[in-house]
């Protein structure tokens, strides 16, 4: 890492207390787009055709660009010598934070879209709040994420009209994602303790104030795609934002930690 | 050793000349991605913004400012990458856009992508194809090759191309 990451004005002035919940947040969030960055670059080279094969490539990228800002913020904020890529590759499953959509298999390309969709329609509004945190790294990171989250956002959601006010196949495929993966979005919106602590703090957005715009654009899109609107969820699945998650995570580690554990300290 | 004092001109003058890897016909001056510079006796220190959070060309240009600085005698240099303000394609120098588009890349059209991002399957901007600079070409994907373009093809002369596009 030859570029220097700019110094935090604010790390100095938070308390032990709130340094910590920052860190276990931060980590949240830059696990959230790295789990999600490689299911997407898992498609690579299996795409349904090459635009979108280079699409999902693309967004992985952006995620991944994502996770290393907040990674080696996380590492500044711990302060104990553990780098970004320790945090990356060096951890057990039950440290990883991120909710569980991120986390579910690719399935067919309906069931990427449709999680692609659940979650963009999550970080885009959460990010133009993001970037008015009082914490200047955070809100630097949003104010760079939140550009690239928009052209995801509009990926997401045409797809979703195409497959929805598609053919017979894709919009029966569109719906069996939607009736597979609907469960997992209220987590991404349902705040942890320190979660709340950190809103409370007015470090973090407060998801609730979110929940308007995201409700409209899931309304309209759906419209659009002439499909109907999944009943309020009643249950949803969650846990993983507190390290409690799915068989699949150990799968994915074992392949995205599998260089860093056979040759521990290689670098690139 | 360093002959003559250092000056931020100077400075200026040398990082117009470490071109961007992917763009090698933009230096990262035409880009817009040095936001500033500051001359401490032999001490340089540079300021760099990326283009996008994931842009693999960054540590490349770190490395091409050390080098080229390194091959007039400037050991000390430190190198900061700054996120904020964001970079926006309309940092991007006019005659960056002139030497894009004889590259064979149309440059990026207008302001900041943001604003109308959610206008679904909307009517995009008309971008000019560089290749026989007919204005009836068509989106085929917003990725293209790299984080920074999308995809075109010209409707009349049926070249496609590569678009810088907003940010």
């Amino acid at each position: 890492m030859q570029a220097a990451p700019s110094e935090s004005t604010a790390l100095a002035t938070y308390s032990a207390e709130v340094r910590q919940l920052l860190f276990t947040y931060v980590v949240q969030l830059a696990d959230t787009s790295l789990i999600l960055g490689h299911r997407l670059s898992e498609w690579c080279g299996h795409g349904p055709i090459l635009e979108q094969d280079l699409a999902m490539a693309n967004i992985a990228l952006d995620l991944l660009g994502e996770t290393r800002s907040l990674y080696q913020y996380a590492a500044e904020l711990e302060g104990k010598g553990r780098t970004e890529d320790d945090l990356a590759y060096l951890r057990s499953a039950v440290e990883y934070r991120h909710p569980l959509l991120v986390e579910q298999p690719n399935g067919d390309f309906a069931h990427t879209i449709v999680r692609q969709f659940l979650f963009d329609n999550f970080h885009y509004p959460f990010l133009q709040q993001l970037k008015s945190s009082p914490d200047e790294r955070l809100a630097g990171i949003a104010e760079k994420a939140v550009k690239e989250a928009a052209y995801h956002l509009k990926w997401s959601s045409e797809w979703i009209i195409r497959l929805g006010d598609g053919t017979l196949e894709s919009r029966q495929r569109v719906e069996k994602a939607i009736a597979s993966l609907w469960r997992y979005a209220a987590e991404l919106t349902t705040p942890t303790a320190t979660e709340k602590a950190l809103q409370e703090a007015g470090i973090i957005p407060d998801y609730a104030a979110l929940q308007p715009a995201m409700v409209a654009h899931v309304a309209r899109v759906l419209e659009e795609a002439t499909l109907p609107t999944p009943p309020a969820t009643t249950f949803g699945l969650a846990g993983g934002k507190e390290g409690r998650h799915s068989e699949h995570l150990g799968y994915i580690l074992t392949e995205l930690q599998y260089v860093q554990r056979a040759y521990p300290g290689l670098t690139w | 050793m360093v002959a003559t004092a250092l000056t931020k001109a100077r400075i200026w003058e040398l990082l117009d000349e470490v071109l961007d890897p992917e763009v090698p016909v933009l230096s990262i001056l035409d880009l817009g991605i040095v936001r500033g510079v500051q001359v401490a006796g032999e001490q340089v220190t540079v300021h760099i913004t990326p283009t996008y959070s994931g842009c693999p060309a960054m540590n490349t240009i770190a490395t091409d400012i050390r080098l080229r600085l390194l091959a007039e005698g400037i050991t000390q240099v430190t190198i900061h990458n700054q996120l904020s303000p964001a970079w926006t394609t309309d940092w991007m120098t006019p005659s960056g856009r002139e030497k894009l588009e004889a590259y064979g890349i149309a440059p990026p059209v207008d302001g900041t992508a943001t604003g109308h991002m959610l206008n679904l399957f909307g009517q995009d901007t008309a971008v000019r194809c560089p290749n026989c600079k007919s204005d009836n070409t068509r989106l085929v994907s917003q990725f293209g090759s790299t984080a920074c373009k999308a995809s075109y093809q010209c409707n009349d002369c049926h070249e496609p191309f590569d678009y810088f596009k907003c940010h």
